[in-house]
């Protein structure tokens, strides 16, 4: 079942000359309307002219969340504000948001994406679809609500959180498919299990993306929640979830490369690898209008095939995504920079700015624990003073990230100096 | 009178509060009362020793997190209460006591009780006014 057959099957070909096509409008637009993109085409020695064929793409710079980050709030939007009808926002490396647009056609191709998502996915008019992905800044939640409506299916606007009353509109609401994190399924399926309820949901497919997650979970969600759990991938910057989901083959996840053209290449070198060698995923918008970001480095590490899918798709598809490149953790969905805990702690004159991010998974969720140093002189003796301060951190923190984090202030000393670059997390979450 | 206590902020780890009596043990420090205040996370050690400004460099020296706040020492009776008679003066003025802990010797029949206030010297002028005996530090430390 497909839902765009002509856009979802094409020869590869075909789809190749649509990609050249496209590509060399993109790039028209962005040096004209964009101006950091214009100066770094001009600094790298290109211009609109040099873009004719797919394989020129590799002539272009990359872009990347700093150049969103110097460019905050709109220095890369391509049109005036007249034009744009949303906004999001998604963590950005220090204590600036990075903030994405979108026209009306934008919101068009990424409902378009998001239902060919779902219906890789199997659903259809008639399904009963939970959105159990937060609803706000964050793409998740609006995306997959725009993308269940689109095609027609009732759509629940559960957002996340309440595990209680999650389980009761599953049961009795009869959700047929559930749209969350794979780590917030977990919870609900483990919650279900408890519950003694399995026999009574109505589940036929899960839809779990915003975080990395791996075979066994897939499996370990298929036997809680009875029935099929699929991969979905995306990033605000480029549009939000449904760049790409997996379909009932499960063997890589289709990228709806007719708008967002996927390239994997060398961390180091930056040119590109040969189908199936795991490298950077980059991506460039060939159709969108409000933010059209060219070769932007995902730092998602994956691998990526072009042949032809069990399903009958030919579009492009990319493995699980293995690890990043740079330092930011996905932590319960949420983007988190140790940069952005810096920040906070900098501004707090009763810690040192020696600390250590701890993130683990309890109880299949993520948890993340910052030990941070008291500075000489604190008035440690008195409990409530340190878990004051605690309280005070937490506080910051959560007002910065939008995460809950549990604060230890620890000894003067305890967290580990290390030369050259300091080692600011430990993530002992196995089996992802 | 005023007296220094060693805080000692550890941990919550296997072990480690034995770390810290060892380097106390090495440096033969003499340990006239202690205080643990324990929360999910983190202890605190507070101490009453014979040379608070040798026993804080030991601990520094050793890469624990250790400092000297000023707390109080009344002298009071050991007999049932004489506590409850500070308390109540302190009380009778709104002062709010964080933390509290008592010790006794074998050179005389007296209880010491140390108590950590927002105000020492008003605390101070409070007890005295009402007849409570203050030692000097040089007494105190001899214990």
């Amino acid at each position: 079942m497909y839902w765009n057959e002509k856009a979802e099957t094409m020869p590869r070909e075909e789809m190749r000359r649509i990609q050249g096509e496209l590509l060399r409008g993109a790039v028209k637009r962005a040096y004209e309307r964009v101006a950091p993109y214009r100066a770094k085409m001009k600094q790298t020695g290109v211009e609109p002219g040099d873009i004719n064929t797919l394989e020129d793409i590799e002539k272009l710079p990359f872009t990347d969340k700093a150049d969103l980050r110097d460019a905050y709030p709109y220095g890369m939007f391509a049109v005036g504000m007249d034009e744009v009808i949303r906004i999001h926002a998604s963590s950005g490396t220090t204590g600036k948001q990075t903030v994405v647009g979108y026209t009306r056609k934008d919101i068009e191709i990424w409902n378009e994406c998001m239902a060919r998502c779902m219906t890789m996915a199997g659903v259809t008019r008639g399904d009963i679809v939970q959105v159990a992905y937060g609803y706000g800044l964050f793409t998740g939640g609006l995306g997959g609500h725009y993308g269940a409506e689109y095609i027609g299916a009732a759509t629940v606007p559960a957002s996340t959180g309440n595990t209680k009353r999650q389980l009761q509109i599953l049961e009795d609401f009869g959700s047929t498919v559930l749209l969350c994190t794979p780590s917030y399924a977990m919870l609900l399926g483990d919650a279900v299990r408890e519950a003694g309820i399995k026999g009574k949901l109505k589940l036929k497919s899960g839809i779990h993306g915003a975080e990395p997650w791996t075979e066994g979970m897939r499996r370990e969600l298929e036997d809680r929640l009875g029935y099929k759990a699929y991969d979905i991938y995306g990033l605000s910057e480029i549009s939000g979830p449904g760049v790409s989901c997996d379909c009932e083959a499960a063997a890589g996840l289709h990228v709806q490369e007719d708008h967002f053209y996927p390239e994997i290449v060398d961390a180091h070198t930056g040119k590109q690898v040969k189908d199936g060698m795991p490298g950077e995923l980059v991506f460039t918008c060939l159709t969108k209008e409000a933010l059209p970001l060219i070769r932007y480095n995902t730092r998602d590490i994956c691998t990526l095939r072009k042949d032809k899918c069990a399903c009958g798709r030919t579009l492009a598809r990319m493995g699980k995504i293995t690890g990043r490149t740079d330092d930011m953790l996905i932590i319960r969905g949420i983007n988190v920079f140790p940069s952005q805990v810096e920040s906070v702690l900098l501004g707090i004159a009763e810690v040192s700015p020696h600390y250590l991010l701890v993130v683990d998974r309890k109880n299949n969720l993520d948890t993340l624990e910052v030990r941070v140093e008291l500075r000489e002189g604190f008035p440690f003796d008195e409990v409530r003073r340190v878990e004051e301060l605690e309280r005070r951190i937490g506080k910051e923190i959560n007002s910065t990230l939008s995460i809950s984090a549990d604060i230890r202030i620890s000894p003067i000393g305890s967290v580990e100096r290390s030369e050259g670059k300091a080692k600011r997390v430990l993530d002992l979450r196995k089996n992802l | 009178m005023i007296v220094n206590q060693i805080s000692v902020f550890v941990e919550n780890r296997p072990g480690r509060l034995a770390e810290i009596t060892g380097i106390l043990a090495a440096g033969g420090v003499d340990i006239r009362a202690l205080s643990i205040a324990d929360t999910s996370d983190f202890g605190i050690l507070r101490l009453i020793v014979n040379d608070p400004e040798r026993t804080d460099k030991l601990l520094r020296e050793a890469g624990v997190t250790s400092g000297k706040t000023a707390v109080i020492a009344v002298k009071l009776a050991d007999e049932p209460g004489s506590l409850h008679k500070i308390l109540t003066i302190l009380s009778n003025h709104d002062v709010v006591v964080e933390y509290a802990y008592a010790f006794i010797t074998r050179k005389d029949s007296d209880a010491y009780v140390i108590l950590k206030v927002a105000n020492n010297d008003e605390a101070i002028a409070m007890l005295t006014a009402e007849g409570q005996q203050m030692l000097t530090p040089e007494e105190f430390y001899a214990l």
